[in-house]
């Protein structure tokens, strides 16, 4: 089924390539970029599919004469995992984009857009099935430079210039400890071909598990390596994000879950120390999202915050891997993975909505919505569905992975040391992150959706085009299959599982899964009784009276001004936050008898960034300046003296080796 | 199976009104009243299901979303606890975290249907709600923890089964007693009683639930009210079973047993809101933050 995969990968990189010979004004290049992608992603789909249930080859070997070694490439549960997402998302993606981005409305990027929108694609299938530490690399440079592309799409925008600029800078930075990485990996293992599970020891791969640690996680925004990503996934366009937000920073996660199946005998602070990042990710992160204003940077920290959640899984199967537990190896990993599916499917669903919510009222200030569900009622209802989906709670598809991955932490305790009790911590770091989330969310969906109008243009808002609609309603319908119908997403886990801990008998890791047909259960029986009671009450409320206004203590004419605003429904948890995120306030103060109108701004920098490499590098700069100006001062007696120090030094260099 | 089913339901339809009515009787003892009659917290629901409807033109159907799954989650959440020695009905391996979940999914649309009136008293009291749950969900969690420990099993039913009798003698007594004090507290913060809210006032500015459901009217008013007192019931059941783990064996005893231990319980919140004040709005975190470094203290002494 291999071929079909890769029958995609070229597929979906060629989508944009018509469009170039076409004309910018009309609409003729769009048509088919889709039609392509829709078409590459059917085929990967199937390929995918085929490869699971065990039709046909699902490896593919081409000869290949660089030093290298040759073209590998081969689809496991695992690949798979990070696959469905991938296929999934772009198909939406390249719907939407027809409503959401047309050439006619863009004529200066459309054309580029699409073309860089085909080619992550591609590259993202080519990386998650490579075998190859050079064809891997290469995929990776390739993803990382399209999505340089998608995020100056507005280059003319200097946001977008700077968040392009910030994110070279971060992913090259990764891509160097890449490099090094894969180096170190090929004399341990002796080739550039990926080694098989668990066939290399330990004890020689700290080097390589730190640099994984650093390359891979700054692609996948673990904090405090997340610098890039609050600005990038804002600048974006909304497919754009989804698709970065939703799989790209995913790649990270799998780099680090295929790097730590290669090993055998893990030391306990491997597991150790991806849990703690992913602690401090998840609370951070959703700490910053609370505190954000813009909704695209709020679903960008979001992103932080779930892949902090990724990592406490991934951290609970190492750790269950180290002290030899296979309940926290399967529940962990299986939690880890899910998460990336239901991450991928939720936060495209709400990137997607959000656009529509642009798209609407051309504002990204959460402040300036309001009333929206009156107005975009579809789009709402996939907002809702999307935020209840990423606030963990049931019936949705959040809920199944951070359910798995507290019980891989509850499961803890089964172990014998004391040490590995402390995992157990993992379980109310978890609450803490599904509690701000929750706030997070009711805030978002409160304020932009519910109420009043706080603005004229979303008073004037209007529902999305069938096109954009169309695009999310699948990704909505698979948040509630997975939390309806967990039991059918379990087999796929426990083979990626199997295939990741290297553990052969199916049976030892089967039973703890078991429980997630009671979950899928309860989930129905929630929706069953919430329908026939909404129903009742709908029915019951026929013929109330319509005009009347909202209760404001006799006062009968409130005012959308007077709404509760999104600042000062998260104010209270940001400033139990204030240690870390350090909220700049300006104004508000009101003091005379008679005050004078008073405006009052808040605003959150991000601390990595702006706090600390900001003015660190300007420092830097400075001092280098100041060093120029020293050592470049225009005596040309000073240049000869540096040529004879440097004719010295080398004589020195070839008489001494 | 469904006799364990019914039985249960009846138990928690049937009784959960009740202990609102003592609470307030005991508040009025306590200041010297005679007090509303005990039953009438059950006229009220009466009167509420007769009358109409009031909704504001600024509302959607999520402002009706809110009380539905209000009461729909406690319902279903009480199927997951044992009342006492009775059983749950269901029960699997790990259905704690859907219980602690379940009610953030009833937070999630109550919080949303106060947001959707406009109004920023409602506005304020969904942003107070979802602080301090969010405040007290590690707490829940630690004591869920130590309890797990305890148990050897991830249900509830093991959590709370008939284990508890022999470890309130044993050297888990002291943490058993601290994660008993915590939950007290989660159980008054999460039904807005007193010391963290005054369900009496409607108006103040320092209050959480009452101000949430300002704008609601006819049955689903009651429907909130009735949620609130499925859900004071359903977590007084954790609580009452940790304080009274006896079991005598016969069902209708146990069920005695339980319902005496809610009076109890009800009696203790009584008591708690007529002679505290409500804390001020800051000491809120405070307390919950502390309760959380106790329950952290109740899980370093069942680790040891």
């Amino acid at each position: 089924m291999m071929p079909l995969v890769l029958a995609a990968a070229v597929l979906i990189a060629l989508s944009g390539v018509p469009g170039l010979f076409l004309s910018r004004q009309g609409s003729a290049g769009e048509r088919p970029a889709s039609f392509l992608v829709l078409l590459g992603a059917g085929c990967g789909l199937a390929g995918v599919v085929g490869g699971l249930s065990g039709r046909g080859g699902d490896s593919v070997t081409l000869p290949w004469s660089v030093p290298g070694g040759e073209l590998a490439l081969r689809l496991d549960p695992l690949s798979a995992v990070f696959l469905l997402p991938v296929l999934l998302i772009l198909a939406c993606g390249a719907v939407y984009g027809l409503g959401y981005w047309p050439q006619r409305e863009h004529p200066d990027n459309g054309r580029k857009f699409r073309l860089f929108f085909g080619l992550i694609g591609s590259a993202l299938i080519t990386l998650l099935t490579a075998r190859n530490a050079v064809l891997f690399l290469l995929a990776w440079e390739v993803m990382a430079l399209s999505s340089y592309f998608l995020i100056t799409t507005e280059g003319e925008k200097i946001e977008a210039r700077r968040a392009g600029f910030i994110y070279l800078v971060a992913t090259h930075t990764g891509t160097l400890a890449l490099f090094a990485m894969f180096a170190l990996l090929e004399q341990l293992s002796g080739s550039f071909t990926f080694p098989a599970a668990q066939s290399l020891a330990a004890g020689g791969g700290a080097a390589i598990f730190l640099l994984g640690l650093f390359g891979f996680g700054l692609k996948a925004g673990l904090m405090p390596l997340h610098i890039w990503l609050p600005g990038a996934h804002a600048a974006a366009p909304s497919h754009a994000s989804a698709l970065l937000s939703g799989v790209m920073i995913k790649t990270g996660i799998y780099g680090l879950v295929r790097l730590t199946s290669f090993f055998f005998d893990l030391p306990p602070w491997w597991g150790w120390s991806v849990l703690a990042l992913g602690v401090v990710s998840g609370i951070f992160g959703v700490a910053f999202a609370l505190a954000q204003h813009d909704i695209k940077r709020l679903l960008a920290y979001h992103s932080v915050e779930n892949i902090g959640i990724i990592a406490l899984g991934l951290g609970i199967a190492l750790l269950g891997r180290s002290f030899e537990l296979p309940a926290l190896i399967l529940l962990g990993i299986a939690g880890a993975l899910l998460h990336v599916i239901n991450h991928g499917l939720f936060k495209s669903l709400l990137f997607f909505s959000a656009g529509s919510v642009i798209h609407a009222t051309g504002s990204r200030e959460i402040d300036h919505y309001g009333g929206l569900l009156k107005r975009q009622p579809w789009t709402g209802i996939f907002f809702l569905g999307g935020a209840v989906a990423i606030s963990g709670l049931p019936p949705f598809n959040g809920f199944i992975s951070e359910w798995l991955i507290y019980l891989g932490a509850f499961n803890a305790f089964a172990g014998e040391s004391l040490t590995v009790h402390l995992a157990v911590l993992a379980a109310p770091a978890l609450a803490l992150i599904g509690g701000l989330a929750l706030a997070c969310f009711v805030k978002v969906f409160g304020i932009a959706f519910l109420g009043e109008p706080r603005s004229a243009e979303a008073a004037r808002a209007h529902e999305a085009p069938l096109c954009m609609r169309l695009a999310m309603l699948p990704l909505l319908a698979c948040c509630v299959w997975i939390g309806l119908l967990p039991m059918t997403v379990a087999p796929l886990l426990q083979r990626a599982a199997l295939d990741w801990s290297g553990r052969t008998g199916e049976g030892s890791l089967s039973a703890p899964l078991a429980p997630l047909a009671w979950v899928g259960g309860m989930g129905w029986g929630l929706i069953l009784i919430v329908v026939v009671v909404g129903f009742w009450l709908q029915r019951r409320a026929r013929g109330a009276p319509a005009a009347v206004s909202t209760w404001g203590c006799g006062y009968a004419l409130p005012g959308p001004r007077m709404q509760y605003t999104a600042s000062s429904f998260a104010d209270f948890l940001v400033g139990l936050f204030r240690f870390g995120l350090r909220t700049e306030r300006r104004g508000g103060e009101v003091t005379d008898v008679f005050p004078a109108p008073e405006h009052f701004h808040s605003d959150t920098p991000d601390s990595v960034l702006d706090r600390l490499l900001y003015p660190g590098c300007r420092g830097v700069a400075r001092g280098f300046t100041w060093l120029r100006a020293r050592v470049q001062n225009g005596l040309v007696a000073v240049y000869l003296l540096y040529v004879a120090v440097t004719l010295c030094v080398l004589l020195l260099l070839i008489t001494t080796i | 199976m469904l006799g364990r089913l019914l039985l249960h339901l009846v138990l928690l339809l049937v009784f959960a009104p009740l202990l609102q009515g003592v609470i307030v009787k005991t508040k009025a003892l306590f200041g010297g009243r005679v007090g509303a009659p005990l039953l009438q917290p059950y006229w009220d629901l009466a009167r509420l299901w007769r009358k109409g409807f009031v909704f504001s033109r600024t509302t959607t159907w999520v402002f009706r979303a809110g009380p539905v799954v209000g009461l729909t989650v406690p319902v279903l959440a009480s199927l997951l606890v044992p009342f006492g020695a009775l059983p749950a009905p269901l029960s699997f391996e790990g259905d704690l975290i859907l219980f602690v979940y379940l009610f953030g999914l009833a937070r999630f649309f109550t919080a949303a249907a106060a947001l959707d009136t406009g109004s920023s008293f409602e506005g304020m009291g969904a942003a107070r709600e979802v602080t301090f749950s969010c405040l007290a969900e590690p707490t829940v969690l630690f004591a869920l923890m130590v309890l797990a420990r305890l148990a050897g099993e991830l249900s509830l039913n093991s959590l709370l089964g008939p284990h508890l009798e022999a470890a309130w003698k044993g050297p888990a007594a002291a943490p058993l007693g601290l994660i008993l004090v915590c939950l007290l507290v989660v159980l008054l913060v999460e039904n807005s009683r007193i010391p963290f809210d005054d369900p009496n006032t409607h108006l103040e500015l320092t209050m959480i639930h009452e101000v949430m459901v300002l704008d609601h009217s006819g049955p689903a008013f009651g429907m909130i009210l009735y949620g609130a007192a499925l859900k004071l019931m359903v977590l007084g059941a954790l609580v009452v079973r940790l304080a009274l783990p006896w079991q005598t064996g016969l069902w209708w005893l146990d069920a005695m047993v339980f319902l005496g231990g809610m009076l109890l319980l009800a009696l203790l919140i009584g008591v708690v809101e007529s002679i505290m004040a409500r804390l001020r709005l800051v000491r809120i975190p405070q307390i919950l933050i502390g309760t959380t470094l106790v329950s952290i203290f109740a899980l370093v002494l069942v680790l040891r």
